[in-house]
């Protein structure tokens, strides 16, 4: 255990993200994740990076948009209502095709809402996020240690795919600390030919623009894009199946929900119910394999969530239906306990699917 | 022990988050699953704090406590909120210079440690909590002196090293009152 330190989920983004190599971050302070931009303040100085509280969110997902531009990794991490304010820049940076990784850990809402925990931005997350067509990656970790894993495997994927990667957490994730062990692979640099890092009189400009004036033209670039959301589609999904294998009931839950979800869980199985749990690890791609699998032997599907049913329309969507989507929630900053998940099963158990 | 789940409730300022810091990383220390929960609202600053700490020999799933096995009442606030949620069979430690009440539970074991008071007799004012956690521990039968010493040293950081020896007597205070 020597290896492992403990540390709040905030830091272990931070920390991680500066593993990956990200040497530009943007911010601005808002509760429940301001430890990252606080321990940003603290290293970035120090390895020769930058760090720069900008005046305003909108600001810093615009810095983000220009260093991406030169190739470099960069970041920015806020909470729900100052991610809506990045909302213009996310649709700019899809636009003009440039990786970044963008960290909400969600407060309740809408508006100002409160400060604790929520899991109410997962539409505006997996669907785009801002005006146009667009989609970014989503990540929700449910531990401290894959706020870390996930961090690099976010700048990883958007440099690949160039797009932005959202890291979806919540107040708990955020604030919580366990031990997190910081030692894996460095993730190996892209080659990004596009970006515009100088011509040196040697090759042709790069431009990294979202403005389109030509239908036809936006349009192809538009397809292309979709063209590439379907290879990220079949390749990238991930999640987690925890009691499965013989379970007729099956909760859904990511992030914080989920770690409620696995005491529930664990519960019933010693009530002899037949349950299990599938945990989306990615949001957009939704793991939609992971459902289809289970249709026709599950009898009823529990979604989770501390929002008013969001993800629950993505399970109805990869369950096609075939059986009952019920959902189990607190919203406002409120989390379900255990055995408010437990009791959602067990009815479920009672009705035995029916519709 | 399989999962002990810790509440530990008192004032901002008193260093709760602190005290369940240092059970957590103990925990760690002692490779146990462990997981620190803080509250993070408004009331951290002036009004009551609280934080969840989790130690198990399985991987923790919530990390919230909610019916804690192990309540550590700084204040009366805390004890009047959390009282009723602790499990049956459970453990209460309250200080009682603060708490000037009796726990009314019947199906808990109670421990009253002045802790607020012997901080002040013993010229370490502030470390109340250290108190507390040093009885916990005896309490727990987990008072292992190579543990608490490197815990500390996780959580006392360098530049306020003189500040280890003066949790450590805390701890050996709390752990020796009867």
């Amino acid at each position: 255990m020597a290896d492992k330190v403990l540390m709040k989920g905030n830091e272990a983004i931070a920390e991680a993200a500066i593993l990956a190599g990200c040497r530009h971050y943007f911010g601005y302070p808002i509760t429940p994740q301001t430890e990252i931009a606080a321990y940003m303040a603290k290293k970035m100085p120090k390895i020769g990076g930058t760090f720069l509280q900008a005046e305003s969110e909108i600001a810093a997902i615009n810095m983000v948009y220009g260093v991406s531009s030169t190739g470099k990794r960069v970041m920015t991490s806020s909470s729900s209502p100052g991610i809506s304010l990045k909302g213009e820049g996310l649709s700019y940076l899809a636009g003009a095709d440039l990786p970044a990784l963008v960290v909400n850990v969600q407060r309740g809402g809408p508006g100002l809402g409160g400060i604790q925990p929520s899991q109410s931005d997962y539409f505006q997350a997996t669907r785009g996020g801002a005006h146009g067509d667009f989609k970014m990656i989503v990540l929700a970790p449910h531990s401290v240690q894959e706020m870390a894993e996930l961090t690099v495997k976010g700048f990883d994927l958007a440099d690949k795919y160039r797009m932005t990667a959202m890291i979806l957490a919540d107040g708990t994730m955020g604030q919580m600390m366990e031990p997190v062990s910081l030692d894996f692979a460095a993730s190996e640099p892209v080659a990004k030919p596009w970006a515009t890092t100088g011509t040196k009189m040697e090759r042709e400009h790069n431009i990294v623009n979202s403005l389109f004036l030509q239908p036809d033209e936006l349009e192809k670039v538009n397809f292309e894009r979709y063209e590439r959301y379907k290879v990220i589609e079949e390749n990238e999904a991930m999640y987690e199946e925890y009691m499965m294998e013989d379970a007729e009931y099956c909760v859904v839950a990511f992030g914080i929900a989920a770690r409620v979800s696995k005491n529930a869980v664990a519960e019933a199985r010693k009530k002899g119910i037949k349950v299990g749990l599938i945990r989306p690890i990615t949001l957009w791609p939704f793991p939609t394999a992971a459902f289809a699998k289970t249709m026709g032997k599950i009898k009823e599907y529990i979604s989770v969530e501390l929002s008013m049913g969001q993800m629950i329309e993505d399970v109805r969507l990869a369950t096609e239906c075939s059986a009952p989507v019920t959902l189990c929630n607190r919203v406002g900053g409120m989390i379900p306990s255990p055995e408010q998940v437990l009791a959602a099963i067990e009815t479920a158990a009672k009705n035995g699917g029916a519709k | 022990m399989s999962t002990k789940q810790i509440l530990i409730s008192g004032f901002g300022g008193q260093g709760i988050l602190f005290a369940g810091k240092f059970l957590a990383y103990k925990g760690l220390i002692d490779d146990k699953q462990v997981s620190w929960l803080p509250s993070y609202g408004p009331e951290m600053r002036g009004g009551t704090a609280s934080c969840s700490v989790i130690l198990s020999d399985e991987p923790v799933g919530s990390p919230i406590v909610s019916n804690p096995d192990i309540l550590v009442a700084m204040n009366l606030p805390s004890l009047d909120k959390y009282e009723s949620t602790v499990a049956p069979g459970g453990i209460i430690l309250a200080d009682s210079t603060l708490i000037d009440r009796k726990v009314e539970r019947d199906d808990v074991t109670v421990y009253y440690v002045p802790a607020t008071a012997l901080a002040g007799e013993n010229g370490i004012a502030t470390l109340a909590n250290m108190i507390i956690t040093g009885k916990l521990l005896s309490v727990l039968d987990d008072f292992n002196e190579e543990s608490v010493r490197a815990a500390l040293s996780k959580v006392v950081s360098a530049k306020k090293a003189n500040l280890y020896d003066l949790n450590l007597k805390a701890m050996q205070i709390g752990a020796d009152f009867k």
